[in-house]
């Protein structure tokens, strides 16, 4: 995922002209209901980038809650691993997912040199 | 010095991955070729699967595997006994294959074989029941395998994995009499993760279960090919 996420990066610096930007920030959307741990993607990436020219970036999280729609009654709500994943209105079985399965990279604060 | 300056790109991190595993899938269509992503945690009996399944196909599909390990070629070794096109993808230090694996996977392959003349390609992925949930590679269907050594607990504890999975095969039913194991609790488990997936019960010793498996093939592959 961290290598992906520096992928991305030079992606998009690719179009910006690195040699002339600092990045400040990578502001990303992390759902709960991904293979994502935060604090590990974090001290993955700064150990990843030690010495890169994203050396000086700082990764900031939004975790973005893991919320279910039940199918009975339509109701949102948020799944529980221990009522497993059932709807506490209906005790339904989690059909739709309305969020938390976000990877995202929100946004990017730069500064040109 | 500037002032900062706000990109708002709103670009999901493994869009990278997932246009490689696009580009699989075309490939893969443009061969009328079906793949399937098989993943489990390491030993749930994914190889001892496929080399079952491979010889009861033999007489109606042409086979090949991309066959994911982290170090070996051990599996891939086992496979190529069957005489059918195995291609090893050592994956090094990463926990899953993907679409960029799976794109080289697939060129190898084109030199061993035409794949127009397949039927069906089996991705048998790394063993883990994290990471190859979320790395698309092009694939029609996901099957996740589960042993029931494992314990009935595993889709709630790995829910992203049996959410995502289109057909879980609980394996090892053998075994059942000899462990303090509830079936029900763990199909109850994974409806309540992932309703819509199909079920099937498989035993790779008693062989019972793998008539289903392999109609659920059979079905996949005739309709991907009208």
């Amino acid at each position: 995922m961290t290598k992906c996420l520096i992928l991305s990066m030079e992606e998009w610096a690719e179009k910006k002209n690195k040699e002339k930007i600092i990045v400040e920030k990578i502001n990303l959307k992390i759902g709960e209901f991904t293979c994502v741990e935060p604090i590990s993607l974090i001290n993955t990436f700064n150990a990843a980038v030690l010495g890169s020219w994203l050396d000086s970036s700082e990764i900031t999280i939004e975790t973005i809650p893991f919320e279910g729609k039940c199918s009975k009654c339509n109701r949102s709500y948020f799944p529980k691993k221990e009522n497993g994943y059932k709807s506490p209105c209906c005790n339904f079985n989690l059909e739709e997912i309305i969020s938390g399965r976000e990877l995202k990279i929100a946004s990017i604060d730069f500064k040109e040199k | 010095m500037h002032l900062p300056i706000s990109d708002k790109i709103e670009l999901n991190i493994l869009h990278q991955n997932s246009h490689q595993a696009e580009k699989n899938k075309v490939k893969f269509n443009n061969y009328n070729l079906l793949c399937l992503n098989i993943m489990s945690s390491p030993g749930a009996g994914k190889t001892r699967l496929l080399e079952i399944t491979l010889e009861d196909l033999s007489t109606e599909f042409q086979s090949a595997v991309l066959e994911g390990d982290m170090t070996t070629n051990l599996d891939a070794a086992r496979l190529e006994k069957l005489n059918i096109p195995v291609v090893p993808i050592t994956t090094g230090r990463a926990c899953h294959l993907d679409a960029n694996m799976v794109s080289g996977g697939l060129k190898l392959l084109e030199k061993k074989i035409n794949p127009h003349i397949l039927d069906i390609l089996l991705v048998e992925n790394v063993g883990n029941l994290v990471c190859p949930a979320e790395f698309e590679i092009g694939e029609h269907f996901k099957v996740a395998l589960l042993s029931i050594t494992e314990g009935e607990d595993k889709p709630l504890k790995y829910p992203i994995m049996f959410r995502e999975a289109d057909l879980i095969l609980i394996t090892k039913v053998d075994l059942l009499p000899h462990l303090n194991f509830d079936i029900n609790e763990l199909k109850s488990n994974i409806s309540s993760t992932n309703p819509k997936a199909d079920v099937i019960e498989i035993s790779s010793i008693t062989k019972s279960g793998f008539d289903l498996w392999q109609k659920w093939i059979s079905k996949k592959i005739l309709k991907f090919k009208k």
